[in-house]
């Protein structure tokens, strides 16, 4: 689309990539506890190495964010020197690990999610944000890959694995709701060409999702009218426990380089 | 003051740090050389967003030009076009074999869909069997895979493409 040449940042185009960034960051985060800690050593670097994508990610987008903001804060100052009413990320990017089967199930969620979002933001008005999403896309192909094939595994697999996997399920189901409300942020970063509305890409997301589920053979959960809205700032308890982790070293330190 | 070529020579030595059997430009993350009037810049494409090499790789490339002469160096990172694994050097894919990793098969299209369960042949580096399993998708970094030769039984890494 003929969009005009970005002259000044809209709040909605900056509020558009940093709710990517944070989402990125969130997850990363979630997902690096888990070093040390996985159930096997082969998962233990995957999820360390998808950790470290995210992470990257992360850093690309709040860069970004950073100079589209052009108040000199950089991708640390985001990261560690914003509360949690000013982080953007939904919901379910929060939620605390419980078990493997969570992280998976959780994984694929949002991957699934990912691989459509950066597919689509190729296509961007913002020439910085379609030039991470082309990178991101490779990683997220595989994260999708990698957590699908163990939804599969773990829903299909023993009595216990199935148990684990469906109870993960049925808790995290409801923040995918979130995913796809709308909002003024996406319809205004949506009608600048900067990005799709997220609402958008609910049915593709579910043609993904749902046979993956299926022949994991999961129930999927009905849906509810249940609504989360970490994108607005308004978080769970659990992201400030997060951040209270993720942030200690430079809050306790202001200035430390390493 | 360095030609363009002399440049591309001293990068021809620069390492990647995790593996020092290639070059950064046999890597393909080298994407151009500009002699300016500020100096030279040197514009590279980072492989993995969280790879933890790209800082270092920025160091060495910067010493390794100004050992061979430059002035001011600068590196640049250009995301786009995504590095790929089709970017590695034909000449390095052997160095890459010789070493025991496996050199990349060519890279999914973009908008390829995703594969469950994939299984791909990959071929032991040292004794060419076929008969090969992965035990781990993810190995010693992000790029490789970690597979083992059920006939000569030697684990060997896996240069995944992207």
């Amino acid at each position: 689309m003929g969009a005009p040449a970005m002259t000044q940042t809209t709040p909605a185009h900056l509020e558009y990539v940093l709710r990517l960034g944070d989402a990125a960051l969130i997850h990363g985060q979630r997902l690096s506890e888990w070093c040390g800690h996985a159930p096997v050593l082969e998962e233990d670097l995957a999820l360390a190495n998808m950790a470290l994508d995210f992470v990257g990610q992360a850093r690309m987008l709040l860069s970004h964010a950073g100079t589209l903001e052009g108040k000199g804060r950089d991708e640390d100052t985001l990261a560690f020197l914003r509360h949690e009413g000013q982080y953007r990320n939904p919901t379910l990017c929060e939620m605390p690990n419980t078990d493997f089967a969570h992280t998976m199930i959780k994984g694929f969620l949002l991957s699934s999610f990912n691989l459509l979002m950066w597919s689509r933001l190729c296509g961007s008005s913002d020439k910085a944000l379609a030039a991470i999403a082309a990178k991101s896309l490779k990683e997220a192909r595989y994260h999708a890959e990698h957590t699908g094939d163990w939804v599969i595994r773990l829903g299909d697999g023993t009595e216990e694995s199935h148990r684990r996997a469906q109870a993960a399920l049925d808790i995290l189901w409801p923040y995918t709701n979130e995913l796809f409300a709308a909002n003024p942020t996406d319809d205004a970063a949506a009608a600048a060409g900067v990005g799709p509305a997220w609402s958008e890409l609910a049915e593709a997301w579910e043609a993904a999702v749902l046979p993956v589920l299926q022949q994991a053979t999961l129930t999927v959960p009905a849906r509810t009218p249940f609504q989360t809205y970490g994108k607005f700032g308004r978080h769970s308890e659990h992201l400030g426990h997060l951040l209270a982790v993720m942030q200690h070293l430079p809050r306790s330190f202001p200035g430390a380089t390493w | 003051m360095l030609t363009e070529a002399q440049a591309w020579q001293a990068l021809d030595a620069v390492e990647d740090p995790e593996i020092p059997v290639i070059s950064v430009t046999e890597l393909g993350i080298v994407r151009e050389v500009i002699l300016g009037e500020d100096g030279l810049r040197v514009v590279v494409t980072p492989t993995y967003s969280g790879c933890p090499a790209t800082e270092m790789i920025a160091e060495s490339i910067v010493d390794a030009l100004k050992a061979a002469g430059a002035g001011k160096v600068s590196v640049e990172t250009r995301l786009a076009p995504p590095w790929s694994t089709d970017w590695i050097a034909e000449g390095a894919r052997e160095k890459l074999r010789a070493y025991g990793i496996v050199p990349p098969q060519p890279a999914l299209p973009d908008g390829a869909q995703v594969v469950r369960f994939m299984s791909r042949h990959v071929a032991c580096p040292r004794c060419a069997s076929k008969r090969t399993t992965r035990l781990s998708e993810f190995g010693s970094t992000a790029c490789k895979s970690l597979y083992r030769c059920e006939d000569c039984r030697e684990p060997f890494e896996y240069f995944k493409p992207i």
